[in-house]
């Protein structure tokens, strides 16, 4: 696959950790956040971190929007499908995700519920023109990645007057992220971040610039591959040694300072920022998360339906909140492979594969057992 | 997060739909996202819409930095 | 007036025609759906007995008895249907454990409203699997159930074999410093299966890899007789299948992604809806475990056979009380390979 295979390349990867083991001063420690999810994953699945020395950590961040969506959302959503009888149109990631009595999407369906799997917006108003009689939701996750193709959807249910689309909207924004992380007082000492890839793509490099400037932290923007995060993370070491604080662009074959223009003006157009968003562990954070604005409120699901948010706290021996902001390691919770697995998740971090939990369980838990 | 992947617009049919792509497999893609896109370029494939653009001589200054800090290191 | 003929019966119109519920019932529209569709596709002198059971003849050898039930869905994907998979899949469960595959007994589950056409092409499928096979279809069983009831036709394979002589293969045999191989590349029918599904569709030029083992596993057998574990990767794929045996065997594995063939339209697909090839189904490889000293000759007579030309040795077998499967990355770190957890669901984030 081009573009893909040849930033894989183990030869070249053997190069670039040679030149981080040069530039890691000995005498100091690094401890860098990934923020996005698919970095996480990334560094568990090539097994990155056998190829840092020792005084490099990477801090796995909240940067996946399945980790972060509280309980209630989801509870939300499993009601629209089994009290409101609508079809729940959903991407695959989230239907285990553990909600309130002892559901989740899957349970939910198999108990009648009409939920199906999507892999794009697209499919959601299929479906809604397939069954003009019944109410189709499409529930919305994710970052800014993910954001745009859910405007599109909602701007050609209008084009097309489908009155029967609606969307739960639970779309979540990176930089209030990165904010609400460094704000905690006393919280994690960072040194640095690995910025998301694909998030880069449509918001552009430009809005990290505030993290250099208000926190004095270096953010490297990294592609997706292993490559492009050992890249980034030599970069990282390189300015923090130098006491630098730059927004660097490491992806820059698809990462422009100002983004993708289109994409963000119909985000606009179709979203408003909320107040204030309940994060799974991260609490509430102000001005982090997008509604419908007023003039599509006809395609907001919350306001068709008699379906309030109920905030529902988590399992008080989950760690889930400390491990989000990179405070603890997964095998830090005393729940962490035992009761706490994949098959049987008990938080938010253990329940998509991008979760600092789940990849630390499903790649990487035989580096304690040794 | 944001399962993307660089695929290869190879048909652009009315307008805004086109089929890239990758590895020998082809899907849908929409292009409604992004301006004057073109048979042969690459494009950032996310939930089946097209997100941004792939420059191929950044990618290619990018491998030869690589290669560049292995060299160095070595 | 012309006399009636006697004992005229309409033919089953497997044009246009459906399956009813009076197919299951027992009665004449049943009988004559198993002669006209069933028994005239499979053709053998055991079903040609006509009655409840199959009489075999004597065999010699320790018997075994392999049993699956076939629900894949679509029915018809790029590289075969339900029928031929149904056949392959019990002839392999039957060859890894050593025994040559004798006879199969196919039972169907029928859904009202099924297409005729639909079943007659799964049968004739079916019919020519087994005797490509060499392995008669020589009893079975219909049922109908309502419609909604069934995902179109359910069937379910059994099969009784017969052990070959001084072979002894189980997944508790596997030993620290054997060389585990794989007959050739990995999610073909998983993938091929998500090229069809709703949802899901893309055309791709990947085609399912079944196919029955036995032949090349006779070859096998032949060369290196003192082989110690055998088995098909089916769903789950190659990890699930790893971590069963490692689990038997009380040791750990550790394999080399380098050397773990998938075709590249499989990569580019799995990619695109993140999904892993180790955890993709498979039918028609071959997983072999044995000791270093036969790991030559083993891939030797693997690669041989038109079913094993991409025959490698993917990893070794070692010493760990976690019985954990480890595989050493491309970029050069490690990582585990883990059980599945639940369904394996395409991933967006």
């Amino acid at each position: 696959m081009k573009y893909v295979d040849e930033f894989r390349d183990g030869q070249l990867a053997k190069g670039i950790a040679t030149a981080i083991a040069r530039a890691a001063r000995p005498e100091r420690s690094y401890r860098l956040m990934e923020f996005c999810g698919g970095h996480t994953h990334a560094i568990s699945r090539y097994g990155i971190a056998d190829l840092l020395p020792a005084n490099v950590e990477m801090i796995h961040g909240p940067g996946c929007p399945v980790c972060v969506l509280p309980i209630g959302r989801v509870d939300q959503a499993i009601r629209l499908a089994l009290e409101h009888g609508v079809i729940l149109c959903t991407y695959a990631d989230m239907l285990r995700v553990p909600a309130s009595d002892n559901l989740s999407l899957l349970k939910a369906k198999a108990q009648g519920g009409d939920i199906r799997m999507v892999y794009s917006t697209s499919d959601a108003l299929n479906i809604a023109r397939k069954h003009p009689d019944r109410q189709v939701v499409f529930l919305a996750i994710g970052f800014e990645t993910t954001t745009p193709p859910t405007a599109v959807a909602i701007q050609v249910a209008r084009a097309e007057g489908l009155r029967n689309f609606s969307v739960l909207c639970n779309h979540v924004l990176t930089p209030s992220a990165m904010h609400a992380i460094l704000a905690v007082e006393g919280g994690v000492k960072l040194d640095g971040f690995v910025g998301p890839a694909h998030v880069s793509t449509v918001i552009g490099s430009d809005p990290y610039a505030v993290f250099a400037r208000d926190y004095a932290k270096p953010v490297v923007i990294a592609g997706f591959e292993p490559l492009d995060v050992m890249q980034a993370i030599l970069m990282l070491i390189r300015q923090i040694n130098d006491g630098r604080s730059e927004i660097e662009n490491e992806f820059t074959r698809a990462v422009t300072p100002e983004g993708n223009r289109k994409a963000q003006a119909l985000v606009a157009e179709i979203f408003a920022l909320r107040d204030s968003f309940e994060w799974r562990g991260l609490g509430s954070v102000p001005n982090s998360a997008l509604c419908l604005a007023e003039a599509y409120a006809e395609f907001d699901a919350e306001r068709r339906f008699a379906c309030d948010y109920v905030a529902v706290p988590d399992n008080r021996a989950c760690e889930c909140a400390a491990i989000l902001r990179g405070e603890k390691r997964p095998q830090e919770c005393k729940i962490f492979g035992t009761v706490c697995t994949p098959e049987n998740p008990i938080g938010s971090c253990m329940v998509s594969s991008e979760g600092a939990c789940a990849a630390h369980y499903t790649y990487g838990r035989f580096r304690e057992s040794a | 997060m944001c399962l993307a992947i660089p695929a290869c617009i190879v048909e652009i049919q009315n307008g805004d739909q086109a089929i890239v792509e990758i590895g020998g497999v082809r899907k849908e893609c929409s292009l409604v996202l992004l301006e004057n896109a073109q048979i042969g370029e690459y494009v950032i494939m996310h939930a089946g819409f097209a997100l941004s653009r792939l420059d191929p001589e950044e990618a290619a200054e990018t491998l030869a930095l690589f290669a560049r800090m292995g060299q160095e290191a070595a | 007036m012309s006399q009636v003929k006697s004992g005229y019966a309409r033919p089953l119109d497997l044009k246009n025609g459906r399956v009813d519920l009076a197919h299951g019932s027992g009665g004449r529209a049943m009988a004559q759906l198993i002669a006209e569709l069933f028994a005239a596709a499979f053709a053998n002198d055991y079903l040609g007995q006509g009655n409840d059971g199959a009489l075999l003849p004597a065999a010699s050898g320790k018997l075994v008895m392999a049993t699956d039930a076939h629900v894949v869905s679509p029915l018809f994907f790029p590289g075969g249907d339900i029928g031929c998979l149904s056949v392959h899949g019990t002839i392999n469960d039957l060859a890894v454990m050593g025994a040559r595959p004798l006879w199969l007994a196919a039972s169907f589950i029928l859904e009202e409203g099924f297409p005729l056409a639909d079943l007659q092409r799964i049968v004739a499928s079916m019919a020519e699997a087994a005797r490509a096979a060499g392995v008669p279809i020589v009893t079975g069983d219909t049922k109908v159930v309502e419609q909604g009831k069934g995902d179109g036709v359910f069937i379910t394979t059994t099969g009784i074999g017969v052990q070959r002589e001084g072979i002894e293969v189980g997944g508790d045999r596997a030993r620290p410093g054997d060389v585990i191989l794989l007959s050739g590349s990995l999610g073909d029918h998983g993938m091929a299966i998500m090229s069809k599904r709703e949802n899901l569709d893309f055309s791709a030029p990947i085609v399912s890899d079944t196919a029955a083992l036995h032949g090349m596993i006779d070859s096998l057998l032949d060369a290196v007789p003192t082989v110690r574990v055998m088995r098909d990767p089916t769903r789950g794929g190659l990890a699930t299948t790893l971590n069963e045996i490692a689990g038997q065997s009380g040791v750990g594995m550790m394999l080399d992604e380098a050397a773990i063939p998938v075709k590249p339209a499989v990569e580019a697909a799995c990619e695109l809806l993140g999904l892993d090839p180790l955890y993709v189904a498979n039918e028609g490889k071959l997983i072999v475990i044995c000791a270093p000293t036969d790991a030559e000759r083993a891939l030797a007579a693997l690669r041989a056979h038109p079913l094993g030309k991409e025959s490698c040795i993917v990893g070794e077998v070692i010493d760990d009380a976690h019985r954990f499967v480890q595989m050493r990355t491309a970029l050069g770190g490690r990582r585990m390979v883990d059980w599945l957890t639940g369904e394996q669901l395409p991933r967006i984030c």
